[in-house]
């Protein structure tokens, strides 16, 4: 296991790259979820705001 | 009407793709994220080590597929420019500029573990040759892309914008492919060839190839995800916009 | 089609033509500053500017690295399979340095057209296997060429 960790000596190079990929793209799958929310959200108060004024 | 004729209709109205798109994410994420596992599998624990570069060579399997991703988005993007310039279809406008970010980070990674890879293999971080210049180049495009879209105001003229700069920069894809053949780099040649043999042992070869499949399904689902954002901005002020809206929220 | 369409596809089919030959051209026109590195070939014919470092890319000749006692200088020829250069280098050297590897090495011809550079970096091919197939693919050359060599010795 720890073998498997070490890479051969290149752990840093290997494991960078690897995490790199993970956080980016996670943080491409999470920020349109976070956009969504807030485009509905948006929409739905000026639904409320227009009916007030009627 | 055919078929094919009737499903490229709805998907080119935004109220039905919308529809469409939100029933295939679950499923283009169960696929990504199956590939992703087996890909990861073969790649790590599967593959033997290379006779030349030891354990670090591990890296391609996240580079070459990034880089993959970062020319086949940005010619998906061109496609979508020239059918938005020629028919004016709104939703290959929503597919080319929701697309920019997506590649702009494969392009981002493929350069980034480039240089994780150069750095032990070659003895440096970063070169001037004309592989990575033309790639970094793929990266501002995208970041040109991105920014000219957010600067100007009306959405149409953006759109025709974006448009136009994605189609005059998709000569850069063969400068990219080709740069390793043309001129002197640092960077070797291509290692996999879709015509005549691969000059990589197979079951090297196998990981990398499920990894770029994951990453294309990958790229499909976030696709889909930022379409519909962007449908549901544009539509705002449809009644089916609103009913969303209200049923999410009332 | 409407012809209206059919203008505007014309049109971004010269667009793309038009930037494609631009491209080319002035790909053409810089296709010297492109080069990342020169061969021994280019620079013992005269072809590499002088004046300012340059680059040269080659395979380090089998038995001609040559360590000095300090552990960081070291003196080895550099070939295109057709001509031979000279190269002093003082520096760390990249994993994969070894006699046989390509290198691309940063600097200039000194008076006894001895390359002495100031940076070394390891090229190394688009063949990826594992070590195995590596040395069997070895013998399979050797072999090869002891029974070419035996062959050109029977004639």
């Amino acid at each position: 296991m720890s073998e498997f960790l070490h890479m051969g000596g290149y752990a840093f190079y290997v494991w960078t790259s690897y995490g790199l990929a993970f956080v980016l793209m996670l943080v491409l799958f999470v920020s349109p979820m976070i956009e969504k929310k807030r485009l509905i959200a948006g929409i739905a108060r000026k639904l409320r705001r227009e009916r007030r004024e009627k | 009407m055919n078929i094919f004729m009737r499903f490229y209709h709805r998907l080119a109205s935004p109220r039905h793709f919308y529809q469409i798109a939100g029933q295939w994410i679950p499923w283009l994420g169960a696929i990504s994220l199956i590939l992703l596992a087996w890909g990861l599998y073969e790649g790590l624990l599967v593959a033997p080590t290379d006779y030349q570069q030891g354990e670090s060579y591990r890296i391609i399997f996240i580079h070459v597929p990034a880089a993959w991703m970062s020319m086949f988005i940005y010619l998906i993007m061109a496609i979508a420019g020239a059918i938005n310039l020629v028919w004016r279809m709104k939703m290959a406008e929503v597919v080319l500029v929701s697309s920019a970010p997506i590649g702009a980070v494969f392009a981002f990674l493929a350069l980034v573990t480039g240089s994780l890879w150069g750095k032990p293999m070659w003895g440096t971080w970063w070169v001037w040759d004309a592989r990575l210049t033309s790639e970094l180049f793929l990266l501002f495009l995208y970041l040109g892309i991105i920014a000219l879209h957010g600067a100007i105001e009306d959405k149409r003229t953006a759109g025709r914008a974006v448009s136009i700069l994605a189609l005059v920069g998709v000569i850069n894809l063969p400068i990219i492919h080709f740069s390793v053949e043309w001129w002197n780099t640092l960077h070797q040649g291509s290692t996999v060839s879709v015509m005549g043999g691969s000059k990589m042992d197979s079951r090297m070869l196998r990981p990398l190839l499920i990894m770029s499949f994951a990453f294309k399904f990958y790229y499909g689902m976030i696709l889909f995800m930022r379409a519909r954002n962007e449908v549901l901005d544009r539509e705002r002020n449809t009644s089916w916009v609103r009913q969303i809206a209200e049923g999410k929220a009332s | 089609m409407t012809p209206i369409r059919k203008k505007r596809l014309m049109l971004v089919g010269l667009m793309v033509g038009a930037v494609g030959i631009a491209a080319a051209l002035a790909l053409t026109a810089f296709n010297d500053n492109l080069m990342y590195f020169y061969s021994p070939a280019e620079i013992s014919a005269g072809e590499a500017p002088s004046g300012h470092p340059i680059r040269v890319g080659g395979l380090v000749v089998e038995h001609s690295v040559n360590r000095q006692d300090d552990g960081l200088t070291v003196a080895f020829d550099l070939t295109d399979n057709n001509k031979t250069i000279k190269v002093n280098y003082t520096g760390i050297l990249p994993d994969l340095f070894r006699e046989g590897q390509g290198i691309v090495a940063l600097g200039s011809l000194n008076d006894k057209n001895v390359f002495v550079a100031s940076e070394v970096l390891a090229k190394h091919d688009e063949n990826y296997m594992p070590p195995e197939v590596a040395d069997a693919l070895k013998t399979a050359h050797n072999d090869g060429i002891a029974q070419q060599a035996a062959r050109s010795l029977a004639q």
